[in-house]
């Protein structure tokens, strides 16, 4: 079930939460709308879900090539699942998730039977087999998370809906739940949607990154796109470390200094350099976990910071400490026009253009 | 204490023994000395004083109103909590403080102005009377078989349902002050929930909402009828006081003050505080009956 949002234009008040938004979800993908809190993400999820509604006259929800603007959550075939779960504390858990199921009209209801044996097919899903007569006080962040989703796929929804899912779990659960979910969803190939605000859990788990700031959309691509073509400065600061400088110089006559971003894994440190691209700085910390070393340097020239991600190995190699002067070479940067959001890629292998403003302090 | 269990509040000994004490001083103490001068009665003194068809009257009256204005405070009051919640209009803030009115009023002013209203003669009772007669015989004919209590041709001040009235009136904010802060945790997303569920609206309120209400109902419902129990002032204004058909409970026990019977008036005490005691018992098991999901 494909979904497709029309000019969506949302507003509380005088607040703009959606401005003339237009997404397209294939069939079948798993999306994420990326964003910082305010951007609209959660607002466009609702609106798909006929939980909100766009302003009149504006807009237009289709799934699978039917109209259904105008038509409420409960008849849309969408399963929803919020961010706090909102699961029935006064029912058990195969009561909740047996909810939809029992409020079928008589004639379309299935029977006691059929729905218990539902029930127990989903507790199995979800592999808590056991715990169907609990409450939901009774069961852990991540179980609830569990029942939840459970009790949307009750109903056998055509799009499954989930507002920042793994926003209430801590880091270890969030990490389990979110790979389970991508099994999960790979298995019955139900077209979802997914909000949330943690740049990772976008990148790792969609198959296309929505990303979202100001009511609007700035890009939509697969998480690769989205990482290594970033379409606004937005998106690249959005979307993990950068490194951000100034950049000397008018390129684009009427705008303003352009602006050089750099990822810190793109920062190259040498002891000694002979080329005419090097920038010489300070060590300030080095720490290293895992796989990689981060290192925060200091500018000489003008004291900016810019920090450095590199393999474990290189930085034994280097053997730096802090206090250490060192020249670091940016293997690849990206020029973003101030003002225009306009991308212009000079990369390049080991060049760090000269352009790089001393003066400005950002 | 262990160094293990220190708690953030220190002081569990002192403030367990300041509570039982304060509690004896000012609850514990003049019940017990209720039963004390009851137990002066013999046997059979305590049975005229008791259970003389006079005061077993005076029992059913004060017990069935007393339930039947906690009812309706019940379906009232959760509206009254759920609008002040749910719904911002201008004035609301008045309206909410006019909840509390009942509390505050001395409640002999309050029996003086529903009489003042609710009497043959005054702005209510001249027009309300005519249609609440006619109401009860109405339902009189639907349902025959239905002991009336003597409301038929009963007017609304002076008589049986003047108590109702008063009753409720004093009740109202014990359940409107319990379900709101209920009223105000139950987030929008349950009915959200209920409703993306594909629940209708009647649905949405009769199995999501309501569950969750039920145990504050309850709550307020044990405190509105206890609180109509016992009160005295509002009621012997617009009651009438006619033997064997208005006198409420507490009504016989000042009269038998005046008369100088303490021993008597404190034996009626004694099966009121008993029989409060049990049905509060009933309510509270039946409220952490409704809450057993909270229990982990």
């Amino acid at each position: 079930m494909s979904i497709i949002a029309r000019n969506i234009t949302k507003t509380f008040g005088a607040y703009t939460a959606l401005n003339d938004v237009s997404l397209d979800v294939p069939e079948g993908k798993l999306v994420a709308l990326l964003g910082p809190s305010g951007s609209g993400k959660t607002t466009l999820l609702r609106i798909i879900a006929g939980l909100e509604f766009s302003d009149p006259g504006s807009g237009r929800i289709d799934f699978h090539g039917t109209d259904v603007t105008d038509i409420p959550a409960g008849k849309r075939g969408v399963g929803f699942v919020f961010q706090h779960y909102a699961l029935f504390r006064h029912m058990t858990v195969a009561q909740n998730i047996a909810f939809g199921l029992t409020v079928q009209p008589r004639r379309e209801r299935q029977s006691a039977e059929q729905i218990q044996a539902r029930v127990k097919e989903l507790l199995k899903l979800i592999q808590l087999d056991d715990l169907g007569a609990r409450y939901p006080t009774q069961l852990s962040g991540g179980q609830r998370q569990r029942v939840a989703l459970a009790r949307a796929l009750a109903v056998q929804p055509k799009v499954l809906l989930l507002d920042e899912p793994f926003g209430a779990l801590d880091a270890r659960v969030r990490k389990d739940l979110r790979r389970w979910l991508r099994q999960f969803q790979r298995e019955i190939g139900i077209t979802t949607v997914f909000v949330t605000h943690d740049q990772e859990e976008a990148l790792e788990l969609a198959d296309q990154v929505v990303v979202m700031n100001n009511a609007k959309i700035e890009q939509v691509g697969t998480p690769q796109e989205v990482y290594d073509q970033p379409a606004s400065p937005f998106v690249i600061e959005f979307l993990g470390n950068v490194n951000r400088f100034a950049a000397l110089g008018h390129p684009l006559p009427g705008a303003g200094p352009d602006v050089i971003y750099v990822r810190p894994h793109d920062v190259d440190i040498q002891r000694h350099y002979e080329g005419e691209h090097g920038v010489r700085v300070r060590v300030q910390h080095v720490f290293s976990a895992g796989n990689y070393g981060r290192v925060a340097l200091v500018r000489l020239d003008n004291g900016d910071t810019i920090d450095a991600e590199l393999s474990r190995v290189r930085l034994k190699e280097l053997g730096l400490a802090a206090g250490d002067e060192a020249h670091v070479v940016f293997r690849h940067i990206r020029l973003f026009p101030a003002g225009a959001f306009v991308e212009r890629d000079v990369a390049a292998d080991d060049a760090t253009p000269a352009v790089v403003d001393a003066g400005r302090d950002i | 204490m262990s160094r293990s269990h220190r708690s953030v509040i220190p002081g569990f000994g002192l403030s367990l023994g300041l509570t039982i004490t304060y509690l004896s001083l000012i609850v514990l103490l003049p019940l017990s000395a209720a039963f004390i001068k009851t137990s002066g009665l013999t046997w059979e003194e305590f049975k005229t004083a008791v259970f003389s068809p006079r005061v077993l009257a005076s029992y059913r009256i004060s017990f069935l109103a007393s339930f039947a204005a906690a009812s309706l405070n019940c379906v009232f009051g959760l509206i009254v909590a759920w609008v002040l919640v749910r719904y911002p209009f201008p004035g609301r803030r008045v309206v909410d403080a006019l909840v509390d009115l009942p509390f505050a009023l001395p409640t002999a002013v309050a029996g003086i102005a529903l009489t003042a209203l609710y009497a043959p003669n005054g702005w209510l009772g001249h027009w309300l009377d005519p249609i609440w007669s006619s109401f009860v015989h109405k339902l009189a004919d639907v349902f025959p078989f239905v002991d009336w209590v003597g409301l038929l041709g009963a007017k609304l001040a002076f008589d049986r349902p003047g108590i109702f009235i008063a009753l409720t009136f004093i009740g109202l904010p014990f359940v409107v002050r319990t379900l709101q802060p209920i009223i105000e945790e139950l987030e929008p997303e349950f009915e959200e929930a209920s409703a993306s569920l594909g629940a209708n609206r009647w649905q949405t309120i009769t199995r999501v909402i309501f569950p969750q209400l039920l145990p504050a109902l309850i709550t307020g419902f044990a405190m509105a009828f206890a609180r109509a129990l016992g009160e005295y002032g509002s009621v012997v204004f617009i009651s009438g006081n006619m033997p064997m058909r208005t006198e409420i409970t507490p009504l016989l026990i000042i009269t038998k003050l005046e008369q100088y019977d303490y021993a008597g008036a404190t034996a009626i005490a004694v099966v009121m505080l008993v029989a409060s005691f049990t049905l509060l018992l009933i309510i509270n098991l039946l409220q952490k009956w409704s809450r057993r999901h909270h229990a982990v």
